[in-house]
């Protein structure tokens, strides 16, 4: 019998309105990969903080190899080998990779950092645990998976045993995903255990030994991984049955909607950002751009929808030019966007959600009558749209950011697709959202493709893409490296591509230009 | 949930007022007086008298119109600091239009007097807003110095082209038919309040009732998501200050037509600007707290007159207590602290 190394009992934790954590029992046994799988909101992240003393339970108990503790804040849990990988990495940018492992805990010589025998003991210590780093890198000059390996070399330097990943992959590549397992099971091997909090199926099929799932607070169910299917922990973290795959028909794409050429643009310092980009998106058609966070996908977003000025090339919609027009023209042009970061661009969370259901429309009639903004009428939009688009919500008055985040997503997408668009531009329309949701955003832009709408769908998430798009070009500092059938492609080589390899159809051809 | 809102609302500047005035009776005691007396004196001097209630509402008018300036460019995430300048500029346009305009009917002259300080202040507070909207200027920084160009520009033309004869740096008094009616020969009280209150029903329904306060308070909460539903943000923020530096400025306008009946030289600030701030503070940015703080203030500085000359208490009491009420009601956790009023918080996706 393996021996439990963390054992949290009855933990439960109430946040006003809401009960984060409902009597949860979670053992964690040596050398075992953990997996607490459950949707957004569900409590994951708030049991991890509580065991990692950012949060204290308001009541229940943990034991750590049986031994009663109590962990007051973040230095009791590090003190107790508890070390945790945030989901958004805490780094210093222009410290090295060694001043950011060894902060708090530097070795001194002569009241001065010792940096060469720091640099000695990450070197060992990555070493040991098969973490390839650069200890006299800049953070900021390298990938973002080799900085979360940092941060898991932090952890154990200050001598974690217990380490717990928040949603670890989310900013990954398929490559780097295949290389934390490597590690996590290097990890293991050692003796270390790992609590991984996720809520991809796939990834808990893939590494880890037991799985717990969480669903409103409470725990659902603790299973040998290799007992269990995606199909059954899909139900036990939804509560119902779900649709894993898109059902999508085939379809013949009609003419050309968006072309666009050559593509120029910079970002806000001033940097080249979209270097040369060329697409072509037709009626009835999904076309998927697959790439790493950080290559331009935020930028091009911006320049199709009129929130960012081009610098060069053209934007084309129906043959005629858009290039820089404002927000407000290319929305009538039939352009609808649903925006990478609802919160900050796609809603007004201190709006009503009527009020944020007529944005972008507010000023023509019905909704506007001379200077006056008709009030009846917009609570009649809102209230159609709420019923149509099942969002749930007291009434169409409270407050957007009363809302989860997925009925906020059905808020955005009432509202873009009600405009009656022409072209669809999706930047990661399921970004945060739980199995559920995911599953209503993805029916709904399969339909607008069977519409016939034109459709440019960006997502870091590759199974998202995969199984979507109709096309896949994939994009890599600011150009479109390559484009692939999405009915022949593969993950692997998508994912070649998403790291600047070129391939597929049109980087065969461009190969004497790039 | 609404209702549950509004009372928050209400209760947090109420306690806010009753905590700086339970502070202040310490103050009082400290300086040697009853404080119970002092308060007596301060609410009989303002509302106890038909005299005192006049001054009262004089004193409450110009803060109306400068705390709904505030708020209003506040609700577009807009810090106007420049009432002051911009009721400074109206007073002028005002009291020129008073005394150059010659043989029009008392009711047009009127409204041409409102018009030109509305204008005056409006124009003065549009150039910070340009300077903000297109070069992303702070507009802090620039209502401020804004405030010191109208001092010295208005000091130049009462010195100068538009000073009165005499001895005095003062301009020609206003036509009669540009006076507004006062309600009584022997007190100052006068029609002005009424353009005041009706200014503050122009906010609220430029704010709520029309496409373009949709858009102003879009701006206001959320830029980005503004400029992403197609709203104008450069457009709506110089229209903002226009309308917040015309409130400022009808101030001016009232102040001439119903209190001064011409343009006195300034010499250091009149306060009515940086007092709009508070008020807008206290009444949480809305037309109808910003005319009830206004009338609080108004109580307090006429009972403060009383309270020194009757009392004995250096009216800087009151000051004293009207900064602590803004300290409280800017620091609500503090007042939520005091008197455990829940925060309602929601919890999304934790």
């Amino acid at each position: 019998m393996v021996e439990p190394v963390i054992q949290m009992k009855g933990i439960t934790k109430t946040f006003p309105g809401i009960k984060a954590n409902d009597d949860i029992d979670l053992t964690v046994l040596r050398g075992e990969i953990h997996a607490l799988l459950g949707e957004n909101g569900a409590g994951k992240t708030t049991l991890m903080n509580i065991l990692y003393g950012l949060y204290q339970q308001d009541s229940g108990e943990i034991f750590l190899k049986g031994k009663k503790v109590e962990i007051n804040n973040p230095n009791d849990a590090i003190n107790l080998g508890i070390g945790m990988v945030h989901q958004h990495f805490m780094l210093i940018e222009p410290f090295t990779v060694t001043e950011n492992i060894i902060l708090g805990s530097e070795p001194v010589k002569n009241g001065m950092i010792d940096i060469k025998k720091a640099e000695k003991q990450v070197e060992a210590l990555a070493k040991k645990y098969g973490l390839k780093v650069e200890p006299s890198a800049k953070v900021k000059d390298i990938s973002v998976g080799m900085q979360q390996r940092v941060e898991i070399l932090k952890a154990l330097y200050k001598g974690a045993d217990i380490l717990i990943l928040d949603e670890p992959t989310a900013v990954l590549t398929p490559q780097e995903v295949d290389e934390l397992i490597v590690i996590m099971d290097n990890l293991v091997e050692q003796g270390k255990s790992i609590v991984f909090i996720t809520h991809k199926l796939k990834e808990v099929m893939r590494v880890s030994h037991r799985v717990t799932v969480i669903r409103k607070g409470k725990v659902i169910d603790t299973l040998e991984t290799s007992q269990t299917t995606p199909q059954e922990l899909a139900e036990k973290m939804v509560g119902r049955k779900v649709l894993l795959r898109v059902e999508k028909k085939e379809k013949q794409p009609g003419r050309t909607i968006l072309k666009v050429e050559n593509l120029r643009a910079v970002d806000n310092r001033g940097v080249p950002v979209l270097k040369g980009i060329n697409l072509e998106v037709k009626e009835g058609e999904i076309l998927g751009i697959a790439g790493v966070d950080g290559n331009g996908q935020t930028e091009l977003v911006e320049t199709l929808t009129g929130l960012r000025r081009i610098s060069g090339g053209s934007i084309r919609m129906l043959g005629e030019d858009i290039n820089n027009l404002n927000p407000r023209e290319v929305f009538e042009k039939g352009v609808a966007h649903i925006p990478e970061d609802r919160q900050k661009r796609g809603l007004i969370l201190e709006y009503s959600v009527a009020e944020n259901l007529i944005l972008g429309r507010h000023y023509k009639s019905p909704i506007s009558k001379g200077i006056r903004i008709n009030h009846s009428s917009i609570r009649e939009t809102a209230k159609n749209l709420i019923k149509e688009y099942d969002i749930r919500t007291p009434g169409e008055k409270v407050m957007a950011k009363t809302l989860s985040g997925g009925n906020q997503q059905k808020v955005i997408i009432a509202r873009e697709f009600s405009k009656q668009p022409v072209l669809i531009v999706a930047a990661q329309p399921t970004r945060g959202l739980d199995v559920g949701a995911i599953e209503f955003v993805h029916k709904k832009l399969v339909k607008m493709r069977d519409e016939g709408k034109g459709i440019l769908l960006i997502s870091f998430e590759l199974d998202e893409i995969l199984s979507l798009s109709d096309r896949i070009a994939v994009i890599y500092e600011g150009e479109i490296i390559g484009e692939v059938d999405a009915k022949k492609t593969t993950e692997e080589e998508l994912g070649l591509m998403m790291a600047g390899h070129k391939g597929g159809i049109i980087g065969e051809e461009k190969k004497s230009v790039g | 949930m609404r209702k549950k809102n509004l009372l928050d609302e209400i209760l947090i500047p109420f306690l806010a007022v009753i905590t700086a005035l339970f502070i202040g009776a310490f103050v009082i005691l400290w300086s040697g007086q009853s404080p119970l007396f002092a308060y007596l004196v301060l609410f009989k001097g303002s509302l106890g008298s038909l005299r005192g209630i006049s001054e009262t509402i004089v004193n409450t008018t110009p803060l109306i119109f400068t705390g709904l300036a505030v708020a209003f460019a506040f609700r577009c995430g807009l810090f106007n600091i420049g009432g002051e300048g911009q009721y400074i500029v109206g007073l002028m346009a005002a009291a020129v239009a008073g005394f150059a305009i010659k043989g029009l009917p008392s009711f047009l002259h009127i409204m041409v007097v409102i018009a030109a300080g509305g204008l005056a202040g409006g124009l003065w507070a549009s150039i910070p807003g340009i300077l903000k909207a297109k070069l992303g200027v702070h507009e802090v920084i620039n209502t401020i110095m804004m405030n010191y160009i109208a001092l010295y520009t208005t000091h130049y033309l009462v010195n100068g082209p538009f000073k009165a004869e005499g001895p005095l740096p003062v301009t020609p008094r206003i036509q009669p038919t540009a006076e507004l009616y006062r309600f009584s020969p022997i007190m100052r009280a006068n029609t002005g309040i009424f353009i005041a209150l009706l200014c503050a029903v122009v906010a609220y329904y430029l704010l709520w009732e029309t496409t373009l306060g949709y858009e102003i308070r879009a701006v206001g909460l959320n830029q980005s998501a503004a400029e992403y539903g197609g709203i104008s943000v450069p457009k709506n923020m110089v229209l903002a200050m226009i309308i917040s530096g015309a409130f400022a400025g009808i101030a001016g306008s009232v102040q001439v037509a119903g209190v001064q009946h011409r343009f006195y030289d300034i010499f250091s600030f009149t306060g009515y600007g940086f007092d709009g701030i508070a008020v807008a503070l206290l009444g949480r940015n809305h037309p109808l707290g910003v005319v009830f703080a206004a009338l609080l203030f108004g109580i307090l500085a006429t009972g403060s007159m009383q309270m020194q000359s009757v009392a004995g208490i250096p009216k800087e009491v009151t000051g004293l207590i009207q900064f602590m009420i803004i300290i409280f009601v800017i620091a609500d956790e503090l007042i939520r602290y005091i008197y455990r009023v829940k925060k309602k918080e929601v919890v999304a996706n934790g």
